[in-house]
Formats: C-alpha cells, structure tokens, sequence
C-alpha cells in the first residue's frame, strides 16, 4: 500500500515538474477573475506553484502557506470573495487532473488522490486566512469610526457647539470635553451647546459624561446649554431618576441657539425681513 | 416566534452590540418608541452591571408571550463577586463603582418585570421583561 502510494506521489511530482507550463497556463485561466487580474494572478500562482512542488518534495509547508497567506489577504482587500479565493486555489487539481487524465497511468490517479487531499488542505487554509483578513479590516474600521473625531463648531461670537453623534463611551467623552474645553479657551466663548439628538440612548453613564462636561465647562466660567433632547430620551431619563439639576435643556439646537443668543444679548427679530439686532450690554 | 439570541458581554463594544439587538428585538415585538428607548436603556445599565463588577457576562434577549400580548424579555447573568445586600443595590444613588448608582434603581424602573437573584460569590441573574401595550 505504502509502496503503491510512494509511486503514485512519485508520478504526481514528476508530472507537476515535466508539465508546468501547461498546468499553471490551465491553472490561470480558471482562477482569474478577468484579464486584468490575470497579469498580476500570473506570478503569484507560478511562486505559489513552485512552493506547492518544493514542499511535496521537503515536506515543508511553511513557505508555501506563507504565499498563499498573502495571496488570500490581498485577494480579501481587493473584495473578491472567499469561495472565489479559495476557488482560486482549487482550481490547480483541475489543471493537474487534465495532465494525470492524459497520462492515464494507475500510479498517477492514485498519486492524483492523495494531491487532491494536500490541495483542499490548502484551500481550507486560505479560507481561513481569508477570514482572519477580512476580520482584520472590520476591526481597523471599527478603530478608525472610533477615532473621528467629534466637531466643536462655532454657531456666534461667543457661542460653540458639539454635535455628539452615536456611541458616547469613556474614551469618547474625554476627548469630547478636552476639545470643547479647549475651544472655549481659544475662542473666548462664553456658551456652549452640547447637542446629542445623534445619540441614541442616554443611560446613565452618558449623564454622567455629560454632567461632568457641563460642571467643567462652568468651572472655566461658560455656561452649557444640552440640546436634542427627543420626547423618548426626555421619558427615560425621567423614570431612570437622573436629574440635571439646573442644567438647562432644550429640545432642539435652534432653541439652544435661540437660548444663548438671548443669554449673551443678542436680540433677534423675526420680521418678513430678518433683522439681528446686537445690543451692547451696560457694564 | 424566533429564537433567543445569546450574547456574550466582554467588553463595551458588547455592550453596543446588545443595545443594538435589544433595540431590533423591541421593534419586531412593536413596542412603542418610548418604550424602546426605555428597554434598550436598561439593558445597557445591566450589560454595563454585568461589565463593570463582573468582569463580563452574558445576554440572552427573547421574545414572550402572555395571552394576546407579546413582550421582550432580557436576561443577564454573569459569574462575578454576587451582590451582598440586594435592597441596597436597589437604592437610588447607591453606587460601589463611581456611577450616579441609579443604573439598577433605574432599571427596575424602566421596565415592567424586573428579578434580581445574586448572592455574595454566587454571580448575578438579572431577568426584566417589558410587554407591548
């Protein structure tokens, strides 16, 4: 048995070595998504091949599960799928079931079953890296979200806002406060709005965040307006107990708008012709 | 009626992930929008619970039904330290992790079934369930 299967291995090496032009040429054409991958596929299948022949002989697969490593990662970059990548890699028992038909030697059919069985080990392989490449860029994605950073605009002289948008966790929030404590700083604001219609449940960690942000802003001497404040959020906060003591809060960022302009002494009046009207405080 | 989703809570992302599940579980059982944000605030203070004071744990979101009504139900458990005094931890402002110590008073009151099992080294099984009206 053992002495058969060494021949049939023996056949099938000999044949991948005397027929390589014509098995990776098959082998192309079936992996290859179009002819502009083609040029690019052709030179990773051929070092793919030549690992694929060193390690039958070696028995040493590490070379050869490093190519193939990389060829599925960049395959998972490019968007192709995984059964395509890993297609890809099965096609080459197609190629080579072709030159073992031709042959048509009991040795070489024997010898073709146990490649197949090395081919879909390495087809596994690459599904698997596939995988692990695709979960690498998903994981990228999900720092990159984290990191953009929030907003702190100016609306008026003296009047800045923070749209908050989404997921208000600890890391956040802290750069949430440095920037507009920041802000207010730099640009001498007197009034701050933090607007959190995009953020979709105030539980109690949020308040939290959000309280701490409102009393440091006022040890700096600016007062915060909380705006965005939906009639469901209002609700929860409510029967959650949280109270905001006397924050003040609006339901809409035109209303925080409206609070501060009047709270800095803006006056506006809402003619048919819109009027701003800024009036010097007395002192 | 489909089946219930288990989650695992190991970190804040988790805790994400169970809020957004809880939250398409709350629509599919159609609970009003209040109610929505009510029920995924919760499970946010108890994932966060499971989080916080235990290491991580586990969430279990299913859909129930009593008669013509539907409701969901969330049940969270973890393996941590337990709580020694429940009628403490139900206190409004009482806090042992630096919170506003209204995450588990407030639950209680978000939803409309609310059960705390734990004792000291035995972990904690919160189990809230809130109906449709």
């Amino acid at each position: 048995m053992t002495v058969h299967a060494d021949a049939g291995r023996r056949r099938i090496e000999e044949l991948l070595r005397d027929h390589e032009e014509r098995i990776l040429k098959r082998w192309l054409e079936s992996a290859s998504g179009g002819p502009a991958d083609r040029s690019d596929l052709a030179g990773r299948l051929r070092d793919v091949y030549h690992a694929l022949r060193d390690s039958l002989e070696s028995g040493d697969t590490s070379d050869l599960r490093g190519l193939l490593a990389d060829l599925s990662r960049s395959r998972a970059r490019e968007g192709h799928s995984p059964t395509a990548t890993a297609v890809a890699v099965f096609g080459v028992k197609e190629a080579v079931y072709e030159i073992v038909e031709a042959d048509g030697g009991a040795e070489a059919l024997r010898g073709f079953i146990w490649f197949t069985k090395i081919v879909d080990d390495l087809g596994l392989f690459t599904f698997e890296t596939y995988a692990a490449a695709r979960e690498k860029i998903i994981i990228d994605q999900a720092e990159q979200l984290l990191e953009l950073s929030t907003p702190v605009v100016k609306l008026w002289e003296g009047i800045v806002a923070v749209p908050l948008v989404g997921t208000l966790d600890s890391a956040r929030t802290q750069v949430v406060m440095e920037k507009l404590l920041q802000t207010l700083v730099d640009t001498g604001s007197e009034h701050a709005v933090i607007d959190i219609t995009g953020v979709p449940a105030v539980d109690t960690q949020v308040a939290q965040h959000l309280l701490k942000t409102v009393v440091a802003a006022r040890l700096m001497g600016a007062e915060c307006v909380i705006s965005g404040i939906r009639p469901q959020i209002a609700h929860t906060i409510v029967t959650l107990g949280i109270e905001f003591g006397d924050i003040v809060t609006k339901a809409s960022l035109a209303d925080a708008l409206a609070h501060a302009l009047r709270r800095s002494g803006v006056e506006i009046d809402s003619g048919r012709r819109t009027r701003i009207a800024v009036r010097a405080e007395e002192v | 009626m489909t089946s219930p989703a288990e989650l695992p809570i190991t970190g804040n992302g988790d805790v994400v992930l169970v809020r957004q599940q809880v939250r398409a579980t709350a629509v599919e059982v159609g609970l009003s929008l209040v109610d929505q944000t009510k029920v995924v605030t919760a499970a946010s203070e108890l994932a966060r619970n499971a989080l916080v004071y235990a290491g991580g744990g586990r969430a279990r979101i299913e859909i129930v039904h009593n008669g013509a009504r539907s409701g969901l139900r969330l049940t969270f458990s973890d393996d941590g330290p337990g709580i020694p005094d429940i009628e403490q931890a139900l206190t409004d402002g009482w806090t042992t992790g630096g919170g506003l110590g209204l995450g588990l008073s407030g639950s209680r009151r978000l939803v409309d079934e609310f059960d705390l099992r734990s004792a000291p080294g035995e972990g904690t099984l919160v189990t809230v369930t809130k109906w449709a009206r």
